[in-house]
């Protein structure tokens, strides 16, 4: 059964501002900058000092506050999840990020929130836990990622066919996840362990967009150091 | 439309269930209901959601579909014709969307069950969080009959539910929601004129016998 696509097609060329408030070591803004350069959407994006946030920030997301936040022609959408599906229903040229099959939506909306949810919100807890309480946050977080595992063997992509949204909302497994657990000096997240993420990962990496949307390494070990010593001596 | 399908596995008093039966009704869809017993759940209940192994869960022609709001978006797509929940605009859409995260977030979350499963401090600052959010909702809802305009929309669906929770919330914390919040009061007594509604939510005399009796389960005063 395909549902009808009744949305407004714009391609790139239209009257169009297209904005990104983001921190460039956040995953969920990198989604959002990954959306817009696989549809070929130009915008101006702007850095957050997430300790100190901008007046504009607040603005277009007064209820969280927080970024990602996209802002197209004035309209203010926040919500990585939200602003994934905001971009492809705006923005009807490929690739297309989610299926036309109502099915394939739900089982892609419904892994999206699986790594929203649960692998990302118990990464947090690992990064902020030690002894005990840490080792529980592992072993969850891999069996988790154990399931995400399953989903993506023997498939290319995520999707099927060709990168889309939960390929996107992954992403943070390209560049983010290693460089945070090279950090904590952990090793949940192997090849060994997880060979079929690491070929979907190789995949990625042969993407230019993706590759433009890397968070750089070193700068990103030494920012996951710092927050690390700033929480730990917050908590003392 | 052929033969179609369609099983609920529910739990009574779940808002996340009551969703689903609200969306499926609006869209007048004959399906069949299936309590689960959560201290013992079915090997179908097992076997249609092996993640979470959580209700409520939605069968059509055999395949599982999973979590309330995907559910929700699923019933809208699959039966686009009747009751349209999610309006056709793009920007329309996202905030519907965002609204519904909210609700989950902040109405939902794990925080808003301490109004009625603490005490004291920790309960006193879960009110005030809890109805500073429900403010937030009647902003947004403003001078509207329902969040989707003059028909129920998804927001309404994915809110609405926890107004049968809501008699439970005032009576362990002590509290009226109507006085801090009106309007939503008002909002949910004109969602519970609809048919679709009142039958899919439970008494909420029923809700805080359950809520007693989870504290009773729990060993909170």
């Amino acid at each position: 059964m395909k549902w009808r696509t009744i949305f407004s097609s714009k391609t790139m060329g239209d009257d169009e501002e297209v904005k990104v408030f983001g921190m460039w070591a956040s995953p969920y803004s990198r989604r959002v900058e990954l959306a817009l350069k696989l549809k070929g959407i130009p915008y101006e994006y702007i850095e957050e000092d997430l300790s100190n946030k901008s007046a504009l920030l607040i603005k277009h997301n007064p209820v969280h506050q927080k970024i990602p936040v996209l802002v197209h022609n004035g309209k203010s959408i926040p919500e990585s999840l939200v602003i994934l599906e905001y971009i492809d229903e705006t923005w009807r040229n490929n690739p297309i990020l989610l299926s036309q099959d109502p099915y394939d939506r739900a089982m892609a909306r419904f892994w999206a929130k699986f790594i929203d949810e649960k692998i990302l919100s118990t990464t947090r807890k690992v990064s902020f836990t030690t002894g005990k309480e840490q080792e529980h946050a592992i072993e969850e977080v891999t069996e988790q990622l154990k399931l995400l595992e399953n989903e993506v063997k023997g498939k290319a992509y995520f999707g099927g066919e060709g990168i889309g949204y939960v390929d996107i909302v992954a992403n943070f497994l390209v560049f983010w996840f290693g460089n945070l657990q090279e950090a904590l000096g952990i090793n949940i997240f192997s090849q060994h362990k997880f060979p079929f993420i690491f070929e979907w990962i190789q995949k990625q990496l042969k993407i230019d967009m993706v590759d433009e949307c890397r968070i750089p390494k070193d700068k990103h070990l030494t920012y996951i150091q710092t927050r690390l010593a700033a929480f730990k001596s917050a908590s003392k | 439309m052929a033969d179609e399908d369609v099983v609920l596995l529910d739990f009574w008093p779940s808002p996340f269930g009551m969703r689903v039966r609200i969306a499926l009704a609006e869209k007048e869809i004959k399906y069949e209901y299936k309590e689960e017993d959560l201290r013992n759940k079915s090997d179908l209940l097992l076997k249609m959601n092996p993640i979470h192994k959580k209700i409520p869960v939605l069968i059509h022609n055999g395949k599982p579909v999973c979590e309330s709001l995907v559910q929700v978006q699923y019933i809208d797509e699959i039966w686009p014709h009747k009751s349209p929940l999610l309006p056709t605009d793009p920007y329309q859409r996202a905030i519907a969307r965002f609204w519904g995260d909210f609700v989950d977030k902040k109405i939902y979350g794990l925080e808003s069950r301490k109004v009625w499963s603490t005490k004291g401090e920790e309960q006193e600052a879960a009110k005030k969080e809890f109805i500073e959010c429900l403010k937030l909702l009647e902003g947004e809802l403003g001078n509207k009959a329902y969040f989707g305009g003059e028909n129920l929309g998804y927001v309404d669906v994915v809110l609405v539910p926890f107004y049968s929770w809501f008699y439970a919330y005032e009576k362990c914390g002590n509290f009226s929601i109507e006085t801090e919040c009106p309007k939503l009061i008002a909002w949910a007594k004109r969602c519970m004129e609809k048919d679709s509604v009142s039958k899919s939510l439970p008494d909420q005399d029923k809700i805080y016998d359950y809520v007693l009796h989870l504290k009773k389960v729990f060993g909170i005063e």
